[in-house]
């Protein structure tokens, strides 16, 4: 008996120690030298692989990070400037803070305001949908609803709502990594500055047709009349190809132009009062009254200022 | 403009739906249920009944409270999964019996992997192998029933079990045959002890015509199986008649034809392509012989399926069927 | 001689040929016509004429847009209204020259007369008479016919196959045709055949389920003495009708992935493209009208027809004057009901490929809600290029590009028999053709890159 113990026990030991020790060289062989930094970098990175750093992975992007000179062109989206600046104390670079970022679908073509024109049946994704056809509206820009978006989405930050068949963002959630706007087949929506304290400014409708088209089609669309960007002040909106677009480098939230737009096609949101669209419409009106009065007195001033100078030229005639 | 529907093509579709398919099945099952509750009375009828509705309540019951999916009852996948498990069964079997196969068909087997489509092992199969495991005196309990008008079922062992037992005790297969008086045509026809399934071969072939005809299965895996089986036992016969049992007594008893017909050829369990479905068939009558020669069990074909059942995800990696224009 | 087939594949659909004994009947003008640009595969073509032009029918009003392009010509007389965008039937804008008719006066040269010209002209005359005219393939993917009837110096093409298989349910139009304009068709092609050269011969494939058009054209070739025609009935499958199924049906050959039929020496063409060709070779008259079938199964027998219309016809005057939209139509399809396309938008005009107007009952049509697939294979059994759809399904889901090109996604023809045939509902060709559009867009990236750095290396060399 104590021989059958002494055996098992010798050979599962011996069995035990050769193994260890082949795993031991296999290891050592086939070990593979990199840097340490990665691991570390990779450890302070939020972990969701999400690709929205354009890298495949957190890892991925932990490789690139360490062997580029600089982290200009390397920012995680998700972490936002806390991971970055952890990432680089790790690698000793510099960081460019970058302002927050959050996904805005730019579409406000609800179910009342955009008519159905058909019935879509088939499979539901918004890919297969714009592949197919313009849409079941009439509008060929906006948003099908079918939640490709919800799908890219990975941190469960957007949502279908039934009531609107619009995508609604949840900005606690949202990184503004981009799948969701990668995914949307009718690039409706957009990563843009959060603004401060969450508040911005921005178009929602990316309509390309022209404005009795664009108006029949949905009540709220952008019909690029332009009175936006001539009511700005800041020279933050340009209209091209019949839509607005307000840069939010230079919007200083003034909410004029959401006051003046006549589809409603501007939204602003996470203001703390509501638009007082009657006081910024009298507002806009005196200060164009204003402007007009300054303007004419300018003129007014500027024709004397011409008469004073033919004047003397007069003179000098008379003199000659 | 009212509104029409707008999709991609194709606009129509075929007629045939999982449900009408399942359908199918049942209709093909239904001689040999028929015949088996002739020969096997009430005790046949109450084990269907148990099988039947305890499979379709824990299905309905898994998706509705722990999957929290929608229902997949109404696509009659769970009637097919306890009809075949009712086949598995001597008709004597206690209805707790019964109702522990149920839940280990569908409830481990298929709903554990995700319900329909998902399962890698045939329901119904696990259902019998764990009974057959865990209860062998129920499962081998071939009491002889009385039938629903008088008929009677032979009594005792099948007939797998009588060789099997009698070689071992030293007889030879001419002898045992013999002894027992088994002939081809009471095989065929009907009348030889062993669960619900086992009880005609031409009940069951009918319905495997029938699937057959209708489209609803394709022949190879089955004719693969009965090839195997027929060339394997053929030769071990020619060289040893005495020892083993002779090719068409191997395919008409036992679960063979059941096997070969209902179980192996489940869509989702088997190969997709036909070059799969024939190394798969062949796979099993292999095994399925090589369990009733050399096994410690009489009968092999169930635990053959389920062998082969493992392969099939490496089979549809491996076999593809033609395509146009490439090599 | 036993009927053939192609060797993979294929369902069998109800065929529904419903309007098969109604004879074709001329439309009649509308009052505006508006003419898409976009009639074609290939470049959309440039418009030609001007706001205030007064043109006639048969005067070319757009130029080819490109290599692979064709010219457009106006299918009515009177004066160009207007040219702008304007919804097609997916409701995406084209640019269509709008026309308001003023009486039917054609342009100069044109033979309207029903005398059949069997004098069949040189090669290059006729090719140059098939591009003048704007001849395009009928049978769906209308490609310009003169590319495909040239296909090159280095090209051997052996055998010309003349498409009548119409596999798809409910359509006639080429039914009728075949059965109304035989000798046209027939001499039609004659006229490509000669094209093609004197060693290529030609057959007309017929599906076994039209057998008055296999008589009608049989007697027509032996009457007009083409001993070198050769009418071939075919079995009845879908798809039958698709290019590299047809090949293989009547030649025993196959296409290998990616190649062109001219590389195992078939050239395919509708028969509705031979009766075009023969219009515009025998009677110089370019493509501005083609037969449309007014069909679906909710449709009452009389409104029923085969028409003969003018290209840029407003749908919704067809459906007006075959009518009005039937009670109980749920969708409205332009071409078959495997591989048409659904009409979003019915104010959008009949272009030279429109071959019919569907009406499908929701019973019909209504897609069923999908369920899980319990792999009964039946996708891959139907699929006539031997894929395996619910593979492939499953690859796009996960986005695999490399093992959807691995798995031959980009040979798929789009012909629906997966999809149809699927029982648990499965949109499976759905998801296949998005996938098939991502995987064959990287294979032409792959291909021009390799292109690029070809020639940067032959340049390096020269240097």
């Amino acid at each position: 008996m104590t021989q059958t113990f002494f055996w098992t026990i010798l050979i599962l030991a011996g069995l035990g120690l050769v193994l260890a020790l082949v795993l031991f060289f296999i290891a050592k062989k086939f070990k593979v030298e990199e840097d340490p930094r990665i691991d570390e970098v990779e450890k302070v990175m939020p972990g969701a692989n999400c690709g929205g750093c354009g890298f495949a992975g957190c890892r991925a992007f932990a490789d690139a990070a360490v062997k580029a000179p600089n982290l200009d062109n390397n920012y995680c989206p998700v972490g936002g400037n806390e991971v970055m600046k952890k990432v680089a104390s790790i690698l000793g670079y510099e960081v460019k803070e970058k302002a927050p970022m959050v996904a805005v679908v730019r579409c406000n073509g609800t179910c009342d305001k955009r008519p159905k024109t058909n019935d879509y049946d088939g499979l539901a994704s918004c890919k297969v949908k714009a592949a197919l056809y313009a849409g079941d509206t009439g509008c060929a820009y906006g948003c099908l609803g079918c939640g490709d978006c919800v799908e890219a989405c990975q941190f469960g930050a957007i949502s279908m709502d039934p009531a609107t068949g619009l995508p609604v963002v949840d900005e606690e959630k949202c990184t503004a990594c981009g799948a969701c706007s990668k995914a949307c087949p009718k690039h409706v929506i957009e990563i843009r500055n959060k603004g401060p304290r969450s508040m911005r400014l921005y178009v929602s409708c990316i309509n390309k047709d022209k404005g009795p088209v664009a108006k029949k089609a949905c009540a709220s669309a952008c019909i690029g009349c332009g009175i936006c960007a001539k009511t700005c002040t800041h020279d933050a909106i340009t209209i091209t190809d019949n839509v607005a677009y307000i840069d939010f480098t230079k919007c200083k939230l003034c909410r004029e132009c959401e006051a003046m737009c006549p589809t409603e096609a501007i939204h602003g949101v996470n203001f703390p009062k509501p638009l007082d669209k009657e006081g910024i419409k009298a507002r806009i009106a005196e200060r164009n009254r204003k402007a007009k009065e300054a303007a004419e007195a300018a003129k007014a001033a500027a024709a004397e200022a011409a008469a004073k100078e033919a004047e003397p030229v007069k003179k000098e005639e008379n003199n000659g | 403009m009212s509104k029409y529907l707008v999709s991609p093509s194709p606009h129509v579709h075929a007629p045939a739906s999982t449900k009408s398919l399942m359908i199918d099945v049942l209709l093909a099952l239904m001689p040999a249920v028929i015949v088996s509750v002739i020969f096997y009375g009430w005790g046949e009828l109450m084990v269907l009944g148990v099988s039947i509705v305890s499979c379709v309540l824990l299905e309905w019951a898994i998706t509705k409270w722990l999957l929290k999916k929608p229902c997949t009852i109404a696509d009659h996948s769970a009637i097919v999964t306890a009809v075949l498990l009712a086949m598995n069964l001597p008709a004597t079997t206690p209805w707790w019996v019964v109702l522990i196969g149920a839940i280990v068909a569908i409830g481990v087997a298929k709903m554990t992997f995700g319900g329909i489509g998902q399962n890698p092992f045939n329901p119904a199969l696990v259902g019998r192998v764990f009974l057959l495991l865990s209860f062998p005196t129920y499962m081998t309990h071939w009491e002889a029933p009385k039938g629903l008008w008088g008929v009677d079922a032979t009594t005792g062992a099948t007939p797998l079990g009588v060789i099997k037992e009698g070689l071992m005790q030293g007889s030879t297969v001419q002898d045992l045959m013999a002894e027992h008086g088994y002939s081809y045509s009471q095989m065929l026809f009907a009348n030889l002890g062993g669960s619900a399934g086992e009880i005609s071969a031409l009940a069951l072939l009918a319905g495997f015509v029938y699937l057959v005809c209708r489209r609803v299965i394709k022949p190879h895996i089955t004719l693969s199986i009965w090839a195997t089986v027929f060339v394997f036992s053929g030769i071990m016969w020619l060289v040893n008649p005495a020892q083993f049992t002779d090719p068409i007594f191997n395919l008409l008893t036992g679960g063979m034809i059941l096997g070969s017909c209902f179980m192996a050829t489940d869509y989702v369990t088997s190969p997709m392509s036909t070059k799969g479905g024939i190394i798969f068939g062949a796979g099993i009558g292999l095994i399925a012989m090589l369990i009733r020669y050399f096994g410690a069990y009489p009968e092999g074909v169930s635990f053959a399926i389920l062998i082969m059942n493992m392969t099939v995800p490496l089979l549809n990696k491996w076999c593809h069927q033609k395509k146009y224009g490439r090599a | 001689m036993a009927k053939r087939t192609f060797s993979i594949g294929g369902v069998h659909p109800h065929d529904a040929k419903i309007a098969r004994d109604c004879a074709i009947e001329v439309l009649p003008l509308p009052q505006t016509v508006y003419i898409s640009m976009a009639q074609h595969l290939g470049a959309p073509a440039k418009p030609i004429v001007a706001v205030g032009d007064k043109v006639k029918v048969g005067q070319v009003i757009a130029e080819p847009g490109g290599f692979i392009s064709a010219f457009v010509h106006s299918s009515v007389s009177g004066t160009v209204k207007s040219i702008a965008p304007r919804k097609d039937i997916s409701g995406n804008f084209m640019t269509h020259v709008e026309i308001a008719v003023e009486g039917d006066e054609w342009v100069d040269g044109v033979d309207l007369s029903d005398t059949l010209i069997t004098k069949i002209p040189e090669r290059e005359v006729a090719l140059e008479r098939i591009k003048a005219c704007g001849v395009v393939g009928l049978g769906g993917a209308t490609f310009p016919t003169h590319v495909k009837l040239n296909p090159g110096p280095n090209a051997k093409p052996e055998c010309l196959i003349l498409n009548g298989a119409e596999c798809e349910p409910y359509l006639t139009s080429d039914f009728r045709i075949l059965l109304e304009r035989t000798k046209e068709i027939v001499v039609g092609a004659a006229i490509m055949k000669n094209i093609l050269g004197p060693e290529c011969k030609c057959v007309i494939g017929i599906e076994e389920n039209k057998p008055e058009a296999i008589k009608a054209v049989e007697e027509a070739v032996v009457v007009l003495g083409y001993q070198d025609i050769e009418v071939m009935t075919l079995k009845k499958k879908y798809p039958q009708g698709g290019e590299k199924q047809l090949i293989d049906a009547v030649m025993k050959r196959q296409v290998k992935s990616g190649g062109l039929p001219i590389s195992v020496g078939a050239v395919v063409q509708n028969v509705a493209t031979a009766l075009a060709v023969y219009e515009a070779v025998q009677k110089n008259k370019p493509l501005i009208t083609n037969t449309l079938t007014i069909t679906g199964d909710c449709v009452a027998k009389e409104n029923l027809h085969n028409y003969l219309f003018r290209i840029g016809m407003p749908l919704s005057y067809i459906a007006e004057y075959a009518g009005g939209i039937p009670e109980g139509a749920a969708k409205l399809i332009s071409g078959g009901p495997m591989m048409g396309k659904a009409i979003a938008n019915l104010d959008a005009c009949t272009v030279k490929g429109s071959s019919s107007i569907l009406y499908l009952s929701a019973k019909s049509t209504k897609r069923l809600e999908a369920s899980a697939c319990i792999r009964c294979g039946r996708c891959a059994s139907a699929c006539p290029m031997g894929l395996e759809p619910f593979l492939l399904n499953r690859l796009a889901k996960a986005g695999d590009m490399e093992q959807l090109e691995a798995n031959a996604v980009q040979d798929c023809i789009s012909c629906g028999s997966c999809q149809f045939s699927c029982p648990a509902n499965i949109a499976l060709l759905d998801r296949i053709n998005i996938a098939k559009g991502q995987v064959l867009g990287i294979i032409r990236a792959r291909a021009a890159a390799a292109k690029a750095a070809a020639e940067a290396a032959k340049s390096n060399e020269a240097k």
